[in-house]
């Protein structure tokens, strides 16, 4: 009746119970809050059910920024271990430090960096091309409420059952049921499988929005670089993602109907999931870095009071990144056995992706150059990453080398070159463009100097942090230990790395405070509706945006349409057209939680269950689907309207 | 032949019909006659397969015959291009990885019974 | 809510767009399972292998069923076009029995291989074969289900704007099974029955 639901699988560790109670508690206190405030009905009517691009994009920006400091606790609990560890067991057991390496890299990949992305695309892509919304607004809502749903059931692992031990990526035949018997695997399996079918269908809308809802004269060649890299991004999603789909679907067969596609018996073969894996594996890590680097290109151009240099070759440069990403992800399983040919190919074709990458890097630098620059904290995140992230691409060429990449695979040299790209390219881009879009969004800037502060702590924790893993790598050290002998006197360096994670975390704890003394300080920070002097469209209509984002929709002629505006000093007449906008609907929230539902019955082995969602899923899908009143009109009078009521 | 077929669509979808019916049944019939596999026989076989999506990819699907922008057939082909690499991109390194990591024994018999591998 | 014709015209370009590329992501997932059929089918186990399952005049049956009935489907749409409603909903019909045939034809080859003792446990190519041509019926599966709804929509509604193109969307989505399905009978049935 329950499967193999039981009281036991609540946590019997106190850690876990730590970890646990938090959860527990911080949705108890948004809960009590919101009730409290009486807030229930701004949130459902305002955000939840809302199929406002720029809704969807903070609360997918909330969740991931909540998830990153789940991560952030996991990686302290990593750093404590291994300072400690020497010699003597450390804190954690290790089945405990398995769950939480596997469960920091899941979060931080698919939690922390999808989410940062898609939020910041869904709050800036379609102001930035002239469109009042993407193409699919509802599809945009159910793609954000699956990630939501794929986040629960992370998050319900650590309260009821447990995650996964076998890494963020639960290699077989580690993963299948022979070695990992438990709800852990199956946990980690639904939560991305449901997190990741979102993400596919988040490419077909964001690709579908820039190749049709751009503005009238703006062709592919006149929009903003980081539309571009949007679209570079999700070509990426559309033909990677559904591998990641297919595989997960097989290792989840094995696991649930005994089936023998990776198990180490009766024909299967585990290297073909490890294939398959990186097949996705590796365009994913390119996913998260090209929107990075759209929004550099953005900021950079506004920064420096300079349009982009060598726009042609910036996006040929994206197009050739993605094409390249799909070549190369043998690299990562150069020492799994495969022989010199295929090693050789792969190890060569992944050198050859740093040379439009550098395209890009020097591209930026030119743009720099003779503009007038301020250093704002965008700027600073900038000069950070220009760092960081070409130091991180240089060890990315060392690993490319398959005879090299015999000594350095899975030790803590990979360990600290992958987070060198993530942190120094992902993350402070990300950061970048948060603090950029910010007050677009808002009305109001973020604290300037505590922005700065928070990016000096990040840029310094993370040299301190990781320079000794680079460091330890080379002596030998193999990553996910969870304690070793006393003797090769790799504590020390363990140990600086840790004072590093407690230099960033002083980071976060700066940034969440500018997220407080901001909000506090609103009035004194409000910002108007082009607070950077920018040179895209989405700096053309107020701070915050309307839900409709433009009264007139833009007509546009050149590159950096809103700067070539500011500068004729012309003033376009506006056009007032009637628009239908999407109305509110919880049918994604109901669909994502019939996903939720499915997830939860088949881990636990509750097959009515599982059979419920799936008709709940249906009938839902067929209901909506089938609604004719989705949509409500908007007249052209009352856009006027509004539009002369602002002015 | 396009504007033709754009005006006569029912025409469309019976033609197609037709060939991939044409194409089907030689495909079947080769597969019927139980023979063993050689390279011929696979050739002709993929050929088949091939030119029978070519049909019905045009004639059922219309690709090709859009208007500019044609994103649908430029969407059809990247994909195209990307499939063949990851299915024969997998099966190349698939098979280095089988053939690299079989242990000796298995070789051995692999070399008594069939002689000596490649 | 009433659109111009352009805005009609717009609309189900935009939206075939957006069908389209979710279809080519589809072709991905379907590559991921055929890579793996390939590399996993000589992984019998000591079992039967395809040559000895496979029944090839059942599965030219089964083709025969799906092609004509995504020809049907085709066709449905041109009356649709058309603005005849019942020859429309005829054809719609059809499609939705023959897809049905195969479905069952391919359940019962399926549940024919379970009670000989090849189930999808027994092997690595079993598990392959099963969750390939398996994945391939799930699709079909929710193809009827989508079929049947718009028949109900068609009869309620007549041919609007919308139940037109959500029929042009089923008819995207039901060629391309059939071309899927080309490559199943040629990589799974017809090489498995000629190695």
């Amino acid at each position: 009746m329950f499967g193999r639901m039981s009281l036991d699988a609540f946590p019997h560790d106190p850690i876990v119970w730590g970890g646990a109670l938090s959860i527990v508690g911080g949705v108890l206190a948004i809960v009590a809050l919101l009730t409290y405030f009486k807030k229930w009905t701004w949130l459902y009517k305002n955000y939840l059910t809302s199929l406002d691009a720029k809704k969807i994009g903070i609360m997918y920006i909330v969740v991931a920024v909540v998830m990153l400091l789940r991560g952030a606790g996991d990686a302290l609990m990593m750093r404590g271990q291994q300072a400690i560890a020497a010699g003597n067991p450390g804190y954690l057991t290790p089945d405990h430090f398995q769950q939480i390496f596997t469960a920091h890299g899941t979060i931080m990949i698919f939690f922390v960096a999808m989410g940062l992305m898609f939020g910041l695309i869904n709050l800036v892509l379609p102001l930035m091309i002239g469109s009042r919304d993407v193409a699919f607004p509802f599809l945009n809502s159910v793609s954000f409420w699956l990630f939501f749903a794929g986040m629960a059931l992370m998050n319900l692992s650590l309260v009821y059952g447990e995650f996964a031990a076998a890494g963020w990526l639960s290699y077989p035949p580690l993963s299948e049921l022979q070695y990992s018997p438990g709800v852990g695997v199956d946990y980690w399996i639904w939560a991305v499988q449901i997190a990741g079918i979102g993400t596919t269908l988040s490419a077909v809308n964001f690709i579908t929005t820039i190749l049709k809802k751009r503005a009238r004269g703006m062709t592919l060649m006149k929009m903003p670089m980081f539309a571009w890299s949007v679209l570079g991004a999700m070509i990426l999603v559309m033909f990677a993602f559904p591998i990641l789909t297919a595989t997960l679907a097989m290792l989840g067969l094995d696991r649930l109907m005994g089936m023998h596609f990776f198990t180490s018996d009766l024909g299967g073969n585990p290297m073909m999931y490890i294939n398959l894996i990186w097949a996705w594996g590796h365009p994913e890590v390119y996913i998260v870095i090209l929107p990075a680097f759209g929004m550099f290109s953005e900021i950079v151009a506004t920064f420096s009071r300079k349009r982009l240099f060598g726009y042609t070759s910036m996006a040929v440069a994206l197009m050739a990144i993605a094409f390249f990403s799909y070549i190369v992800w043998a690299h990562h399983f150069f020492t799994m056995g495969a022989g010199g040919d295929v090693n050789a190919f792969f190890g060569i074709a992944t050198m050859v992706i740093a040379i439009p990458t550098g395209v890009k890097l020097f591209n930026w630098l030119f743009t720099m150059y003779r503009g007038r620059i301020s250093f704002t904290s965008p700027m600073w995140w900038f000069m950070g990453f220009v760092v960081t992230f070409t130091i991180g691409g240089m060890t990315g060429v060392l690993h490319a080398i398959p005879a090299l990449d015999f000594q350095l695979h899975n030790s803590l040299f990979l360990v600290a070159h992958f987070h060198n790209m993530l942190i120094g390219g992902v993350v402070f881009g990300y950061f970048a463009g948060l603090t950029y879009w910010f007050p677009k969004i808002f009305g109001f800037k973020l604290h300037e100097g505590l922005g700065k502060a928070a990016a000096l702590a990040w840029i310094l924790g993370f040299v301190v942090a990781f320079t000794p893993l680079y460091a330890l790598g080379l002596m030998g050290v193999t990553r996910r230990l969870d304690h070793y002998d006393a003797n090769p006197g790799w504590q020390a360096l363990f140990i600086v790395a840790a004072i590093g994670f407690v230099i960033i975390l002083a980071g976060v704890l700066l940034q969440l405070t500018q997220l407080a003394v901001s909000i506090w300080k609103r009035k004194e920070l409000q910002a108007g509706d082009d607070p950077w002097n920018g040179r895209t469209l989405e700096w053309s209509v107020p701070s915050p945006a309307p839900s409709y984002n433009f009264t007139s929709l833009p007509v546009v002629t050149e590159r950096d349409p809103f700067w070539e505006l500011k500068e004729s000093g012309k003033k376009p007449k506006p056009i007032y057209e009637d628009f239908y906008e999407p109305k509110n609907t919880a049918a994604g929230i109901v669909i994502a939680f019939a996903s939720f539902i499915i997830g939860f019955a088949l881990i636990w082995h509750v097959w009515w269950l599982a059979l419920v969602g799936l008709i709940g899923h249906i009938v839902t899908l067929i209901i909506r689907l089938t609604r004719l009143d989705n949509e409500q009109l908007v007249t052209a009078a009352a856009v006027r309207a509004m539009a002369e009521g602002r002015s | 032949m396009n504007k033709w077929l754009e005006k006569h669509s029912r025409a469309s979808y019976i033609i197609g019909y037709v060939l991939s019916l044409a194409l089907t049944l030689n495909a079947f019939a080769l597969a019927a006659t139980g023979a063993s596999m050689t390279e011929g026989m696979a050739w002709t076989l993929v050929g088949l397969a091939v030119l029978q999506i070519a049909v019905q990819v045009l004639f059922f699907l219309h690709i090709g015959r859009e208007e500019r922008p044609r994103w649908n057939s430029m969407a059809f082909v990247t994909m195209i291009f990307v499939v063949l690499f990851i299915v024969v991109g997998s099966i190349w390194v698939m098979n280095s990885l089988n053939y690299n990591m079989t242990d000796h024994e298995t070789i051995e018999t692999m070399i008594q019974d069939e002689g000596i591998r490649h | 809510m009433s659109m111009t014709a352009n805005e009609q015209m717009h609309d189900n370009l935009t939206v075939s767009l957006g069908f389209w590329i979710y279809l080519m992501t589809d072709c991905l997932l379907f590559a991921s399972l055929f890579a793996t059929y390939a590399v996993l089918t000589g992984g019998t186990a000591g079992s039967v292998s395809g040559r000895q399952i496979f029944d090839i005049g059942f599965v030219l049956t089964e083709t025969i069923l799906l092609l004509t009935s995504s020809m049907t489907s085709g066709l449905a749409y041109v009356e649709a076009r058309a603005g005849r409603r019942n020859r429309s909903l005829v054809y719609l019909a059809i499609t939705i029995a023959l897809g049905a045939s195969f479905l069952v034809m391919e359940l019962s080859e399926f549940s024919h291989l379970v009670s000989e003792g090849y189930g999808w446990q027994v092997s690595a190519f079993l598990s392959a074969f099963f969750t390939l041509v398996g994945t391939h019926g799930l699709h079909i599966a929710s193809g009827l289900i989508w079929a049947l709804t718009l028949v109900v929509l068609i009869m309620k509604r007549g041919l609007t704007h919308d139940t037109t193109k959500k029929l042009m969307l089923f008819t995207l989505f039901w060629h391309f099974l059939d071309v899927i399905w080309i490559c199943i009978f040629t990589f799974v049935y017809a090489f498995g029955v000629l190695s």
